[in-house]
């Protein structure tokens, strides 16, 4: 499988790609709160497409691909099956990458319904149009909220909401040594 | 009393006459899984976790008693494929949030799930329509943590002497009912022991949620299961 | 209304003693006078009866044929089994709907006729077949479907809608039914002539010790699919010590596919009661219940009668046949469209009342069974035999069949053939010569024991019937070689996912799990690691399931890729790396495109 392959080596600092699709970018915060062991990281890795820089496209090939938050409008799947595409080794961090979180609550009412509480029917709403919003710019929603591994592979998962900062530090020290990541018993949570 | 010798994993242990695997088991520190398995009730066999392999098929250790040089597999490769598929299925078949879950960290299904280092569900998610029952001023029911262990029903019925719980239908259709319409309805008192038999997040007291800071709950520290290995050490 | 729903509740539950354990009886009996078993009614009977609510509801929320809702005068069952499938299912139900103006599951707006669809019904040789309330219509086609509802119509009495009857008994007054019992082959043991109280007579001579002897001698084993040596479970049950002891007689009949029991209820029941009065003898039980299924019930009144006639006869009652200590009667008990309740202990639940939900072993029904009893559990066929072997001798019988097998076997043949029905066959006889005596056509594939087995191909045809080589509980069916073996094991995975009772979690989740990977991939969207996978998850539902039924529901799957494997290896691909086949975008936004009136930019 290519897709899964570990990561390896490559030429320069192997490139890690992040991304929040339907997430609250709080596992992004996780990410920054690996603390000063991110200069450690820093030094051997290069961020690319991420919004830790800002990059938005992916200018090259990526050894670790990180994502934050389920699928839930046409824009994150096509955002993930880019991250798919463009790196070795993906990562679902977040319980909302891995099984749609919060946002998925929305799963078993129709897609109608959930529009009109937000827009029009809610107490506290202030919408004097009356309508729903509906900008050519605006992503089309998805008809339930996908957890990333539904619409591409995945290869690893952190769970957490957010995930553990040393969660996260393993796993990706692991993948970069190319070792299997074990997660400590206390950092493995999904809450 | 006349004794019973047999292996847990080439361990030989003793157990008593009529006595089932997993109790004698935790009378020697040796854990196995276990869910729908509550204290003294009669055993339900339903959730599979605590599987062993003895003499050579696959039996629920919470039913199955122990005989005579009988080898029971416990801690194989084996065992824990089992175990980790059917705690994911009972993941997948219903609707558990953790993150905002009441009983996390204390809950037995996500205490397994990270005994067993699961970091997410090897299954497509099921996605059920459940229904949520608040209609009781004290307790309420969740149906969407349900894993219809069959703890309440039992409990009900055997400690306090009600019969506020049954399942209905069968199948995937299979789901926990109460006797009336609403909890509300039934003689549930939030002193009952059943309050406290319901290993997830389904049957829970009422405005005492989230009173444990993270990081001190039942399960942060220690897997489940330690209590009983330690007397083992 | 309440007071006479009070009423005829109260007079309901006062015939069964106000006993919760005939609460299958009490359900019935309710649904029999309001066509439902309503909140209000639940409510009444648990009262009388000393129960709750949520008890009496556990139990009709568990059978198929009960309601807690109003249904139609009229219920049409119209059964939807892989045989009838073939048979033109399809076309049928088609004819119903649009005859009635209702989809399956509806009842008619004036609430005379309720249309649904149930497992198969024993009737698989006269496929495709429905149940009209009791009464059984066979060899449907869309045009009889039509004139059938014409007719319904006019007089909802389903009981008209038998215009020319069966052979055999089909014509006793008492069944009436347009049933054919199709015996293809009559052999020695069940279908020689019998005449009630000759083997109970030889029985009675010897001591219940030298009685079981006899039958091990035999080497009969259980004719229900198991096989478990039947002197060696009387003998369990003799042994543990007990107050009372009984003999179950299993007429569930549910294994699709198998209706050899139908027609042994039919035409040999005095040989069946016979048999289990020998075995009351000889564990020293005084009560024998029949556990009949739900789609049997047309015989009923008949079977009501010949126990009637046995008691009349001093063959069932006190002092049978005149032995002072020897006192022995068996009841009816209808079952109600649950396919679990054949397995033995399941079926115990259910003669107790509850839930039809199997029970955790041990202990075993001969240590611990009915009531908390020992008990034995035996199929129908299996007393029949043991009826015989008391009357021929162990010697005769153990001279029939092959040498580790001894007897014959009723076989149920169906499918793609041109004799279907009935064949007592000596064991040993090889697949391929049933499938010569039955005409097949063209035969690709055939499945021996029903979708609880696997489905076997041509390279096995020369394979034999017995407990060593291909063991069955009777059903034997043919399927051509045009016949789409993957979708078959898709719909009897189906039928195991509705029949589960639920309570353990790889049968009840596993199985639904396995069917979306099936799915995946007859539906062409499976990657060979998915044909791995559905192996793997069908280990672990067989190897951790309670009962035998999630034991064996992934068979037909593992059978078709054991045995097919060709047709499953051409379904799947692999794809770009990564990308996942079943996400379906488009599928994803057409109800945002819907709401919003634009297109998605991606698909
Ligand atoms: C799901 C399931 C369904 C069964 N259905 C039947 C049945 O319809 N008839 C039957 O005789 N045995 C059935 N059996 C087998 C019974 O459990 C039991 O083995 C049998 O009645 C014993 O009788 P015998 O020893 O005479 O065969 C079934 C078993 C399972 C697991
Ligand atoms: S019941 Fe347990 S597993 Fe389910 S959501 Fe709550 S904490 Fe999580
Ligand atoms: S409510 Fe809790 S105790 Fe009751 S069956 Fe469900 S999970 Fe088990
Ligand atoms: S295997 Fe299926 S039918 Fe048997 S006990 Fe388990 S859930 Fe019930
Ligand atoms: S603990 Fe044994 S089956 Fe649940």
């Amino acid at each position: 499988m290519t897709s899964s392959q570990e990561a390896t080596n490559h030429p320069e600092k192997p490139r890690i790609a992040t991304v929040s699709l339907a997430g609250c970018f709080g596992c992004h915060m996780s990410i920054l709160d690996i603390d000063e062991r991110i200069l450690a990281l820093a030094e051997i890795v290069d961020f690319a497409r991420s919004p830790i820089n800002d990059y938005k496209t992916f200018d090259g090939r990526c050894t670790v691909g990180i994502i934050e938050g389920g699928c839930c409008n046409e824009e994150n799947v096509h955002v993930l099956e880019d991250f798919r595409k463009n790196c070795d080794v993906l990562v679902s961090l977040g319980d909302c990458a891995i099984n749609g979180g919060i946002p998925a609550m929305r799963n078993n009412i129709p897609l109608r319904e959930c529009l009109e509480e937000a827009y029009l029917k809610s107490p506290g709403v202030y919408n004097p149009s009356g309508t729903i919003p509906n900008d050519e710019e605006l992503p089309l929603l998805l008809n339930r909220v996908y957890p990333c591994n539904e619409v591409v592979k995945i290869d690893h998962f952190i769970p957490g909401c957010p995930p553990p900062a040393d969660a996260i530090f393993e796993v990706l020290s692991a993948l970069l040594a190319g070792r299997t990541p074990a997660i400590a018993y206390g950092d493995l949570k999904y809450d | 009393m006349k004794h019973i010798e047999f292996t847990i994993d080439g361990k030989t242990m003793t157990a008593k006459p009529g006595q089932t695997i997993l109790k004698a088991a935790e009378a020697h520190g040796v854990y196995i899984p276990h869910l729908c398995a509550y204290k003294d009730l009669i055993p339900h066999g339903s959730c599979r976790v605590c599987s062993v392999r003895c003499n050579g098929r696959i039996q629920a250790a919470c039913v199955q008693t122990v005989s005579e040089g009988m080898i029971v597999e416990n801690d194989t490769p084996e065992i824990h494929e089992f175990r980790k598929a059917i705690l994911d299925m009972l993941f997948v078949e219903g609707n558990h949030f953790c993150m905002f879950c009441e009983k996390s960290g204390q809950c037995e299904l996500q205490a397994l799930a990270y005994r067993f280092g699961i970091t997410a569900p090897q299954f497509p998610l099921l996605e059920p329509e459940r229904e949520l029952d608040m209609s009781h001023p004290d307790v309420y029911l969740d149906h969407n943590r349900c894993i219809l262990c069959g703890r309440c029903v039992r409990v009900s019925q055997d400690l306090d002497n009600k019969n506020c719980f049954q399942f209905v239908g069968r199948g995937h259709r299979k789901r926990l009912k109460v006797n009336g319409e609403a909890l509300a309805e039934t003689d549930l008192r939030v002193t009952d022991a059943v309050v406290a038999s319901c290993p997830v997040g389904a049957l829970m007291k009422k405005r005492v949620g989230y009173a444990i800071p993270i990081g001190e709950r039942h399960f942060d520290q220690q897997p489940i299961g330690h209590a009983i290995e330690e007397k083992n050490s | 209304m309440k007071q006479a729903l009070a009423t005829v509740v109260q007079e309901i539950c006062k015939k069964y003693d106000f006993d919760k354990q005939r609460m299958m009886d009490i359900v019935l009996g309710v649904q029999g006078r309001f066509g439902c078993i309503s909140v209000e009614a639940m409510d009444l009977i648990a009262e009388m009866v000393g129960s709750h609510r949520v008890e009496v509801e556990s139990v009709v929320t568990f059978y198929s044929f009960l309601s807690l809702k109003p249904q139609g005068k009229v219920v049409i069952r119209l059964c939807d089994d892989i045989v009838d499938w073939m048979k033109g299912y399809d076309a049928v139900a088609d004819a119903m709907s649009k005859a009635l103006g209702i989809t399956m599951g509806e009842t008619t707006s004036d609430g005379a006729i309720t249309l649904t669809k149930t497992p198969c019904i024993g009737m698989s040789d006269q496929a495709p077949a429905a149940l009209v309330n009791d009464v059984v219509v066979t060899n449907l086609s869309p045009e009889r479907a039509q004139d059938l509802i014409h007719n319904l119509r006019r007089h909802l009495d389903p009981q008209q809608l038998v215009t020319t009857v069966g052979d055999g008994n089909h014509s006793h007054p008492l069944i009436r039914s347009m049933v054919r019992n199709n015996i293809r082959r009559r052999g020695p043991v069940h279908f020689a002539d019998f005449e009630a109280g000759q083997a109970l007579k030889a029985t009675l001579a010897m001591d219940p010790e030298a009685v079981i002897a006899t039958i091990r001698a035999s080497r009969l084993r259980g004719r229900g699919g198991a096989g478990f040596a039947t002197g060696l479970k009387w003998e369990l049950c003799r042994n543990t010590p007990s107050d009372r002891r009984y003999v179950l007689c299993n007429a569930d009949e549910g294994e699709p596919g198998t209706f050899k029991d139908r027609v042994l209820l039919t035409e040999c029941a005095a040989q069946v009661f016979e048999g289990m009065t020998i075995a009351g003898y000889a564990i020293g039980a005084d009560t024998g219940i029949v556990y009949l299924r739900g789609e049997y019930a047309y015989l009923r009144p008949y079977l009501e009668q010949v126990l009637e006639e046995r008691r009349a006869n001093g063959l069932l009652g006190r002092q049978i046949q005149g032995h002072p200590s020897f006192h022995f009667d068996i009841r009816i008990q209808m079952g109600a469209g649950a396919y679990v309740c054949g397995e033995e202990t399941a079926l115990i639940s259910s003669c107790e009342g509850h839930r039809g939900d199997p029970k955790n072993r041990p202990p075993f029904p001969p240590q611990c069974g009915y009531l908390d009893r020992p008990t034995i559990v035996n199929n129908v066929e299996s007393f029949s035999a043991a009826a015989r072997i008391m009357l021929k001798g162990a010697p005769w019988f153990e001279a029939i069949g092959s040498e580790r097998t001894t007897g014959t076997k009723l076989l149920s043949v169906s499918g793609d053939c041109r004799k279907p029905g009935v064949y007592e066959v000596p064991f040993g006889i090889s697949a391929r010569e049933v499938l010569e005596l039955a005409e097949a056509d063209n035969p690709g594939a055939v499945l021996i024991g029903g979708p609880c087995r696997q489905m076997l191909g041509p390279d096995r045809f020369s394979g034999r019937i017995c407990y060593d080589d291909l063991a069955t509980g009777g059903a034997f069916i043919i399927f051509n070689r045009a016949r789409n073996k993957l979708a078959i094991a898709e719909r009897y995975l189906d039928f195991f996912i509705d029949e589960s009772c639920g309570h353990c979690t790889p049968c009840r989740v596993g199985l639904q799990l396995l069917k979306n990977l099936v799915h995946k991939v007859v539906t062409g969207a499976g990657e060979p690691s998915d044909l791995a996978e559905m192996r793997r998850l069908s280990n672990i539902i067989i190897q951790t399931s309670r009962c035998g039924l999630g034991q064996a529901a992934p068979n037909p799957v593992l059978g078709a890729l054991e045995n097919f494997s060709a047709l499953y290896t051409d379904l799947v691909s692999e794809r770009s790396p990564g990308l996942l086949s079943t996400f379906d975008l488009s599928r994803a936004v057409v109800d945002a495109e819907l709401r919003v009136g634009r297109q998605s930019k991606y698909v």
